[in-house]
């Protein structure tokens, strides 16, 4: 085993729209197949076809799986690119040209393998169509003999993918070949290699989006409504490839769901406000200008305490310009979202488990306390491959909240829709449908007063929103409690969420073998639970990471522990790109005077 | 003919009073209080199952008004031009349900008309009425997108814009039952609610709702008076439920009369020209002529039993998705353990 077995990464380089995926994921689940630990980011463009596109994979025997500056190996197969491309590869890399793209004159410690991908693919397929999407099946198959794959994990891998459909699976792995065996008679192996080893055994590889479509299919989800948007829309439509799947009558083909597609977010709220006041357990997910455009709703939805369930998947800001990257910027928009006093209930996924968890989760609380759960994930979380423990299924019955039936109100002598009955802030609920006199009551917003009637009085109004700010505190002690690791002779903390944590892991083991031993508190959810004040009480000063510009969570931080805002520092990135190890650890080395490696 | 026992109950056994709501906060004399009022005679008619009803509205002086009609029913007062996306959830969710909308012409023709058109073009089963004024009243007087050309304003503002035609709207996205009609006369109203009460899709009724503070001068196309002097209506109308067995006896060729879908049966009997409210056509040339000559014809303007509930394309469990058990919406350990095999072998 050399340095370079099993940790290093491939970057390539295609045009989107040229069925690059296919080929990237079978080289991603090849090495996944050979037991190394991998991940597989994709940096892709707003457009549909022509333009730049970029797939990494990471290879990690040590199994980290945030993005790595680094750029190990390189295919570039795109011409419009390739100059930038084989110009940001560094001191003993690989770049695998297909002939034909511009070079520069390139330094002779990196390793040049030219491939005449054209060439190769040429006799396999006769449609000059076709041919555009299986070249990239030849970089496979050249990739393959020169990092030392298992050929036939590579012909499993893309078997598991074309399976189904065997006139392209021959095609495809034709094209393999083709590539393995012209790297065969002319490459010689690279300095990088793939060693076998067992640290995948179990394990799987999915996207967040897929995982939270999982969480809400296990959940019970009976409706979703929702409006196209990236980086969204992919846990939407997976969403409704299980729900199709698995929820609707083989013989009957009834369906136990109803999906949606809105002609707007705003509608798409309204939508899951109707069905979740009538009992469905409902949700939508969207992106950060979907989420502008459900404000109006969601803050009539805390103020008549109506359940919901709005996922978003946040990318970077409004409109056009980088809707296809990532970032945590839409926390506090999220957290006090809407006009008056409203504050929501956030759930913070880190891992596609997370994510998983929480899309069941989020119903159950969304019931329980009768508001608007937001899951705030993101685009690097949401769309990227992880690498995970198999999901838990769920061991508990769903938690409904409190919804009063005929049964319960006959042995009522009243009803009244707001009060607190039990003193935790949590009134009672009725359904439409239910066949009892006392159930009916009249959903408005603000102004009401226990029994739903219309009122102004200040002094009622006063009293509902104290018991609104009440049920918040109610649900900090119920929400997901931050992850902790106590470090024994640690005098610093690090505090993350998100999509952050993986960087944040690479980072502290690398601090540590420097010799700087950090506390670290993974938040899962706000409103924020008690451990959270302890932690930052229990050290000297922590580091709080975020992907904003405008340090948010340390903002909120320091408006719920004012007397301890002195200890917060933070480290921030917002660039668009997932956040890398490397960046929190210049940072954090910068201001501790510890060298970085 | 009125379908109502002769003890004050109707056939479920409840009276008038059992149909009634919080008193309104309205002006006195507005049209939208003789609409409220044919809402509940309409609905104890029709024996409506208050806890089966669902009341819906957006903002506006039209929208508060579900407070006074059916207080046993759940009511739901949304956010402005928004009561379309909130009926949809609330008729997916428990199909069992009869929902009874109420928005006005700035609610539905201004801030909800895009709900409003996609709500009409999914064919959500739900009576959707617009109370419509012209006017912003809870505003205070600004002209709404349904105010005529040429009609004043109480500042002596003239409206220049073309009107905004919820009808012909409607009828253009293939609504199965479009109707327009006056809060000043019940007579016709009643009728038309109860039929749009038995529709199985979205049934729109335009109603003209003279607004007594901000719209009722001269000057106003939607005052009292001028929607009186110009109300045209096409036809008589009768509904007779399906579970009454009433024949109505007219000359050949004085009437036409409309089967819906749950057997109930609209009899239109003729005041004019002959008027086929099944054809979409017809309806559209009838409103324009109308306008031009600066009349509001009323009546069932376009009817189509037959077109399929939104809830039929969805194909939906029998029983409502908001009273499933656990059992039947949480997927199996087996389930769960063979997608987890599938995310491990890459053939999920």
């Amino acid at each position: 085993m050399t340095a370079t077995t099993n940790d290093f990464s491939i970057h390539v380089a295609t045009v989107n729209g040229s069925g690059s995926q296919t080929a990237n994921t079978t080289l991603l689940r090849a090495i996944f197949q050979m037991g190394v630990p991998v991940s597989g980011k994709n940096l892709f463009p707003s457009n549909i076809a022509g333009l730049p596109t970029w797939f990494t994979i990471r290879v990690s025997e040590e199994g980290y799986l945030a993005r790595t500056r680094r750029n190990d190996v390189l295919v570039a197969m795109n011409p419009e690119t390739s100059l930038e491309d084989i110009a940001a590869m560094g001191p003993g890399s690989i770049l695998i040209l297909s002939e034909g793209v511009p070079v520069p004159a390139i330094p002779a410690d990196r390793t040049v393998y030219k491939i005449p991908f054209n060439k190769l693919v040429e006799p396999l397929v006769q449609d000059a169509k076709l041919r555009k999407l299986v070249v990239n099946m030849v970089y496979v198959g050249v990739v393959c003999h020169i990092l030392g794959l298992d050929a036939q994990e590579v012909d499993r891998a893309l078997t598991g993918q074309l399976g189904k459909k065997p006139k392209a699976l021959d095609m495809n792995r034709a094209a393999v070949n083709a590539g393995a065996e012209y790297a065969v008679q002319n490459l010689k192996p690279a300095p990088f290699g793939v060693e076998r080893r067992n640290k995948t055994a179990g394990k799987i590889l999915i996207e967040g989006n897929q995982a939270g479509a999982l969480g809400a299919l296990f959940g019970g989800v009976t409706f979703l409504s929702w409006y196209p948007i990236t980086p969204s829309s992919s846990l939407a439509e997976s969403l409704q490839m299980y729900l199709e799947r698995y929820r609707r009558d083989p013989q009957t083909k009834e369906a136990t769901f109803a999906i949606i597609q809105a002609e707007d977010e705003i509608a798409a709220i309204g939508m899951v406000l109707g069905a979740s006041w009538t009992g469905a357990r409902a949700m939508t997910t969207t992106s950060g200008p979907g989420l502008s455009l459900m404000t109006e709703f969601t803050g009539f939805a805390y103020y008549a305490e109506i359940p919901a369930v709005i996922w978003d998947i946040q990318r970077v800001g409004p409109s056009t310009g980088l809707p296809t990257r990532t970032s945590q910027a839409d926390l506090l928009s999220t957290v006090f979202m809407s006009h008056g006093d409203t504050k929501h209930i956030v759930l913070l996924p880190a891992t596609v488990e997370d994510c998983f968890t929480f899309g069941t989760r989020a119903f159950d609380l969304a019931e329980r306390f009768q508001t608007p759960v937001f899951v705030l994930s993101d685009l690097d979380i949401g769309m990227n491959t992880w690498m995970s423990d198999p999901f838990q299924y769920p061991e508990k019955a769903w938690d409904r909240g409190k919804v009063l039936d005929a049964a319960a109100l006959a042995k009522m002598p009243k009803f009244e829709r707001y009060r607190d009955v039990d003193g935790d802030g949590i009134p009672y609920r009725t359904l439409p449908g239910t066949d009892h006199p006392l159930a009916g009551y009249f959903t408005r917003g603000s102004g009401h007063d226990e029994r739903a009637f219309y009122t102004e009085n200040p002094e009622t109004y006063k009293r509902m929103l104290d018991r609104l700010a009440k049920k918040y505190e109610t649900a900090r002690a119920e929400v997901p409690p931050p992850w902790i690791e106590r470090v024994p002779g640690a005098k610093i903390g690090v505090l993350g969420f998100g999509s952050s944590h993986w960087g944040i892991v690479e980072a502290r083991d690398r601090l540590a073998e420097d010799g700087l031993l950090t506390h670290y508190l993974l938040l899962k959810a706000i409103p924020f639970s008690p451990e959270v004040r302890s932690f930052i009480e229990a050290c000297d000063k922590v580091y709080v990471v975020e992907q904003n510009r405008d340090a948010q969570m340390a903002s909120l931080l320091k408006m719920e522990y004012p007397e301890l805002a002195t200890k917060l520092r933070s480290i921030l990135h917002y660039d668009g790109l997932p956040i890398d190890a490397q960046s929190i650890l210049d940072q954090v080395a910068e201001r501790e005077g510890v060298l970085a490696r | 003919m009125t379908p109502v026992e002769t003890n004050g109950k109707n056939r479920i056994g409840l009276t008038v009073a059992d149909y009634k709501g919080a008193k309104s906060t309205l002006c006195p004399g507005c049209g939208h209080d003789a609409i409220t009022g044919s809402i509940i005679q309409a609905a104890f008619e029709a024996g409506l199952e208050p806890h089966r009803v669902a009341k819906l509205s957006g903002i506006g002086c039209s929208s508060k008004t579900p407070a006074y009609f059916i207080s046993r029913s759940h009511g739901f007062n949304a956010v402005h031009g928004r009561m379309p996306s909130v009926a949809t959830g609330v008729s997916v969710a428990n199909r069992g349900l009869t929902l009874l909308g109420v928005s006005g012409d700035g609610d539905t023709a201004s801030i909800g008309l895009g709900q409003f058109l996609h709500m009409v073009r999914r064919n959500v089963p739900l009576l959707y009425i617009v109370e419509n004024n012209g006017v912003y009243g809870l505003t205070k007087g600004q002209f709404s997108a349904t105010a005529d050309v040429g009609s004043k304003a109480k500042s002596g503002r003239v409206n220049e814009l073309m009107p905004i035609d919820v009808c012909t709207l409607a009828i253009e996205l293939g609504c199965g039952f479009v109707a327009r009609s006056f809060s000043g006369d019940p007579k016709q109203l009643r009728p038309i609610l109860k039929a749009a009460m038995s529709h199985r899709g979205t049934a729109v009724v335009d109603v003209i709702s003279p607004c007594v503070t901000f719209n009722n001068h001269e000057g106003s196309t939607k005052s009292y008076l001028n929607v009186k002097e110009h109300d045209a209506p096409l036809h008589d109308i009768t509904f007779i439920p399906s579970y009454e067995n009433i024949e109505v006896d007219y000359a050949p060729g004085e009437s036409r009369e409309v089967t819906l879908h749950d057997g109930s049966r609209i009899t239109l009997k003729k005041l004019g020209q002959d008027y086929d409210p099944g054809d979409a056509l017809q309806a559209l040339e009838t409103i324009h002529h109308g306008r031009r000559e600066d009349k509001f014809v009323t009546g069932l303007l376009y009817v189509d039993p037959e077109k399929e509930p939104f809830e039929n394309d969805l194909k939906l469990v029998e029983a409502p998705l908001a009273t499933l058990p656990l059992e039947r919406v949480r997927p199996s350990r087996e389930v769960l353990a063979e997608v987890m095999a599938g995310l491990m072998t890459g053939s999920a």
